[in-house]
């Protein structure tokens, strides 16, 4: 801001210069040293704002006068309507997050002894480009956990919590005589006492077995109890092998749990052996062999942060990143200036932390982080390379915003008049929110 | 599409990596072909070297426009630099951005059009001719096109009767990678037919790896796999008539060609990390998944065009032994070729340029980037042995082999909203699609009103 400032004061110190000549040659001097400012403005601002508005109301091809079918299209069309949505959402989130983080970690900092490494740190993003940035977050919220960070944590954290099993693509092969139910596997038929029961599947390579694996033998029959076996029918190199029964490499499902149902109850449990062999005791004669779904249980994957429903937040996550560090350093400068025997008084009559903070600096803030979000909202209205970079292509129509579907529009699908009409819209979205920042440094200027 | 794809990845993924990797490809393909180098540099000419004439050229200049990055580009300049060498002319290579055609327009606004531009598709090609940009092609070049390119080739650089375009380099798009470990784990064949892949995908997933790895985060492999589907199984006309929107996407054979292909992507445990897995694997990770990890990749099968061998680079698999490759399966009577390509077309006529474009069009320049890996041509003189190993050479015979029988990549004719824009028209319609693949209907109609909207407005 103060820079804007510096800026906006010269004309000030030059205007009454300019009054005070009468002779028309300092006028002439003073036309002359404004020509190549008023040239550049003109010829890279103001043209440009005026071309596009008159393109606007052309068609794509750029001859014929459309009238207002562009504009039609802005309100019609589906990718524009996303934008705009999304654009309210970054609008309405973006600059109130990045501030407030930023007015906790100023007034923060000014108590910590280590304050100013704490502050270059958190300003450091602001030294990337919004490119690099984007690439950066791109990998953060990759799906694999072994890449994207933000996956790592949580797939961690949920682990500790919740095991994984060890057969989670475990399924029935051909001519099975399992049937899949509820997420585990249950038998077709009852099995009896005495009669070795075979459970096969596939579906889980040998190096993936738990580490107590071992050949799978078939299960000797025992009187008055229920023997069995279930391994990983399929023979690596071979396929299949022999339907339903061990063949010589065949590994069996160390710690496979199964369970005996009769009429819905479980009457027996085991888990299987290193072979794959198993025992029930009599009591499951007659029952079903059921493999519960905690043995096929898939290991958790995370969140899809870059999905379509958690696309925008995401990005939005990257924005703050990068800028909580500036709003952080413009409020600090604001805190700088609050009086301390403000504070003290405050302290003095008994206020607790908190509501010298809510009550005390907040408000004496207040300027300052109007500043900060309006300066913030004029940025985040323009938002584009964030997006177009992490969001990948099968959730960047739910990620849009106005930017990029202008740049969508008016590049990738050859639709000038529809893009042009998206900038007119913009410039009228930015309009409001430049005037209030203006008359703001009008005011303080006076002060 | 290969273009369009490469600089989508380029600019959108870790571009300093992707550039590192372009640059290491670079170096082992010098390093390949170091010692053929040395030979002609010592004077020693192959046979092939001079089967054209070409005019002396001194002090003439010629640019050259193309979306090529990387070792693709580092590549074509050696055979623009065997072309000063030849006719004394000096020839600059211009980058450009995609897509080309919006390039050369603010290129052309500006009075400095380059002497010939490489256009990636066929509609390019049209709509540079109806701007009057391109020039036609002169004798001398026609000659050479004539007589080294089959007549399907020669057509689709033609507007009007008038040929324009020299198509330099083609795409094998009927292509699937495997990983050969995996396979043989598993037991499985070569797929000739769609039964024969569906049994082969069912051995490799009740070996324990998944079997197909999709990248569906880009819309365009989404339509290649498309394509391919639907190319073997309505015909080619019915393909013609399709890109051209002549049929709409609610025909019958549109839906029997989406349930096809719905017996793979709608089976959640036949694609790597799930439809919504594959949803946010992007092309370079759709194939670098299918061959690390030793016996365990994420996925045994990838399906795309020759260009794959780039990304495998990026892996210690080699091609040939660790990644095979088979052609795309029959799913009707004959196995697809989908092809993609990039011609040559001139947009400022002179002598340097017709020479520049007959150069191209003759097998000595294709040969010189064949050596070089990474590239196939549509150049049926460029001897097959040109090519530097037996994968290549495979899919070199398979694209040549297949004559006129060949169609271009159907999302590459159709207008770019529609066919080439990332989120939108047929890439979005057919990633709503993989996300819910029982939804057949629902897919064509929102493809048909996409579709109608794109080639209405004619853009």
């Amino acid at each position: 801001m103060a820079s804007a400032a510096a800026a906006g004061a010269p004309p000030g110190p030059a205007a009454p210069r300019a009054r005070r000549s009468v002779t028309g040659t300092r006028k002439a001097v003073a036309a002359l040293f404004l020509l190549p400012a008023l040239v550049l403005l003109g010829a890279l601002v103001v043209y440009p704002i005026g071309y596009s508005l008159v393109r606007s109301f052309y068609d794509n091809s750029g001859d014929g006068f459309a009238g207002a079918d562009n504009y039609k299209t802005l309100f019609t069309d589906d990718g524009i309507r996303t934008a705009l949505k999304n654009n309210i959402i970054w609008v309405v989130f973006a600059p109130t997050v990045s501030t407030a983080l930023g007015l906790v970690f100023a007034v923060l900092t000014e108590r910590v002894r280590w304050g100013t490494a704490f502050k270059l740190v958190v300003f450091m993003p602001m030294a990337i480009s919004m490119l690099a940035a984007g690439i950066i977050f791109r990998l953060v919220y990759d799906q694999d956990p072994h890449k994207g960070v933000a996956n790592a944590v949580w797939v961690g954290v949920h682990d500790t919590f919740a095991q994984s099993s060890a057969f989670p693509n475990a399924h029935p092969g051909r001519e099975s005589p399992l049937v899949a139910q509820n997420g585990g596997f249950l038998t077709r038929a009852t099995v009896h006492a005495g009669r070795p029961v075979a459970l096969p599947l596939v579906g889980v390579a040998p190096d993936q077995l738990p580490g107590g694996a071992k050949k799978a033998v078939t299960a000797r029959p025992e009187p008055g109890k229920v023997t069995g076996t279930t391994w990983q029918d399929f023979t690596r190199g071979k396929g299949v092998g022999r339907l339903g029964a061990p063949d010589p490499s065949e590994l069996g499902y160390a710690g496979m749990r199964i369970e005996a149902v009769k009429d819905g109850k479980v009457v027996a449990a085991t888990t299987a052996a290193g072979d794959g062999t198993f025992t029930l005791p009599a009591s499951a004669d007659g029952a079903r062999l059921w493999l519960p779904a905690g043995n096929f249980k898939e290991p958790y994957n995370g969140v899809e942060w870059l999905g379509p429903a958690l696309v925008t937040p995401a990005i939005i996550g990257a924005y703050v990143w990068m800028w909580a560090g500036f709003a952080m350093v413009l409020i600090a400068a604001g805190l700088a200036g609050v009086p301390r025997e403000l504070l003290e008084a405050a302290r003095v009559d008994g206020a607790t932390e908190w509501q010298v903070f809510r009550k005390v600096t907040v408000p004496l803030l207040a300027p300052v982080l109007a500043v900060v979000t309006v300066t913030l909202m004029i940025n985040v209205l323009k938002v584009f390379d964030l997006v177009y970079i992490i969001a990948p292509g099968s959730s960047q129509d739910d990620a849009n915003v106005l930017a990029l579907e202008l740049y969508r529009k008016g590049f990738a699908e050859g639709r000038p008049g529809v893009a042009s009409a998206i900038a007119v819209l913009l410039l009228v979205l930015v309009i409001p929110v430049m005037a209030f920042n203006i008359r703001r440094l009008r005011r303080e200027v006076r002060r | 599409m290969r273009s369009r794809s490469s600089t989508i990845r380029t600019h959108r993924t870790l571009t300093p990596l992707a550039a590192l990797l372009a640059g290491a490809l670079a170096l082992t393909a010098c390093s390949g072909s170091g010692d053929k180098d040395k030979d002609k540099g010592g004077g020693e000419q192959t046979p092939s070297a001079s089967t054209v004439s070409l005019p002396k050229l001194n002090g003439a200049h010629l640019e050259v426009a193309a979306v090529w990055t990387g070792a693709e580009q580092a590549n074509f300049k050696k055979v623009l630099a065997e072309f000063e060498k030849r006719t004394g002319a000096t020839v600059t290579f211009v980058p450009a951005q995609d897509p080309i055609i919006n390039f050369l327009g603010s290129k052309i606004a500006g009075g400095q059009p380059p002497d010939v531009a490489m256009l990636p598709q066929p509609g390019a090609i049209k709509q540079a001719v109806q701007n009057k940009w391109a020039k036609p092609l002169g004798p001398d070049a026609l000659k050479e096109l004539r007589k080294n390119y089959s007549q399907g080739w020669q057509d689709i650089g033609t507007v009007g009767g008038t040929p324009y375009g020299v198509y330099y380099k083609a795409a094998n798009k009927s292509l699937i990678w495997y990983n050969a470990k995996v396979f043989e784990n598993a037991g499985a064949k070569e797929p000739k037919t769609w039964q024969d892949l569906l049994t082969a995908a069912r051995a490799v997933y009740d070996s324990g790896v998944t079997p197909f790895s999709v990248p569906g985060a880009d819309g365009w492999p989404l339509t290649d796999w498309f394509e391919n589907v639907y190319l073997s199984q309505a015909g080619p006309e019915k393909y013609d008539q399709l890109a051209q929107h002549k049929i709409k996407w609610t025909d019958p054979s549109v839906k029997q060609a989406l349930t096809t292909l719905a017996q793979i992507w709608g089976k959640k445990d036949y694609l790597a990390g799930g439809q919504d897995g594959a949803l946010q694997t992007e092309f370079p990770a759709s194939v670098t998944q299918t061959f690390t990890g030793g016996d365990q990749p994420k996925a045994a099968m990838v399906y795309e065009g020759d260009f794959v061998q780039v990304n495998i680079g990026e892996t210690k698999a080699k091609v040939g032994t660790d990644a095979k490759v088979f052609p795309f399966p029959a799913v009707g009577s004959a196995a697809p070729v989908v092809s993609g390509g990039d011609a040559a077309v001139i947009l400022k006529d002179s002598k340097a340029a017709q020479a520049l474009a007959t150069f191209l069009a003759s097998p000595d320049a294709a040969t010189i980037q064949a050596k070089l890996g990474g590239y196939l041509s549509p150049n049926r003189n460029v001897p097959v042995s040109a090519y530097p190993n037996a994968v290549q050479q495979k899919i070199a015979k398979a694209l040549i082999a297949s004559g006129d029988d060949f169609r271009f990549d159907m999302s590459d004719q159709a207008p770019q909203a529609f066919g080439g824009t990332p989120g939108k028209g047929e890439w979005k319609d057919l990633q709503d699609f993989l996300k819910n693949p029982a939804d057949v209907a629902g897919a064509q109609a929102k493809l048909e009103k996409d579709a109608a909207a794109a080639y209405g407005s004619g853009s």
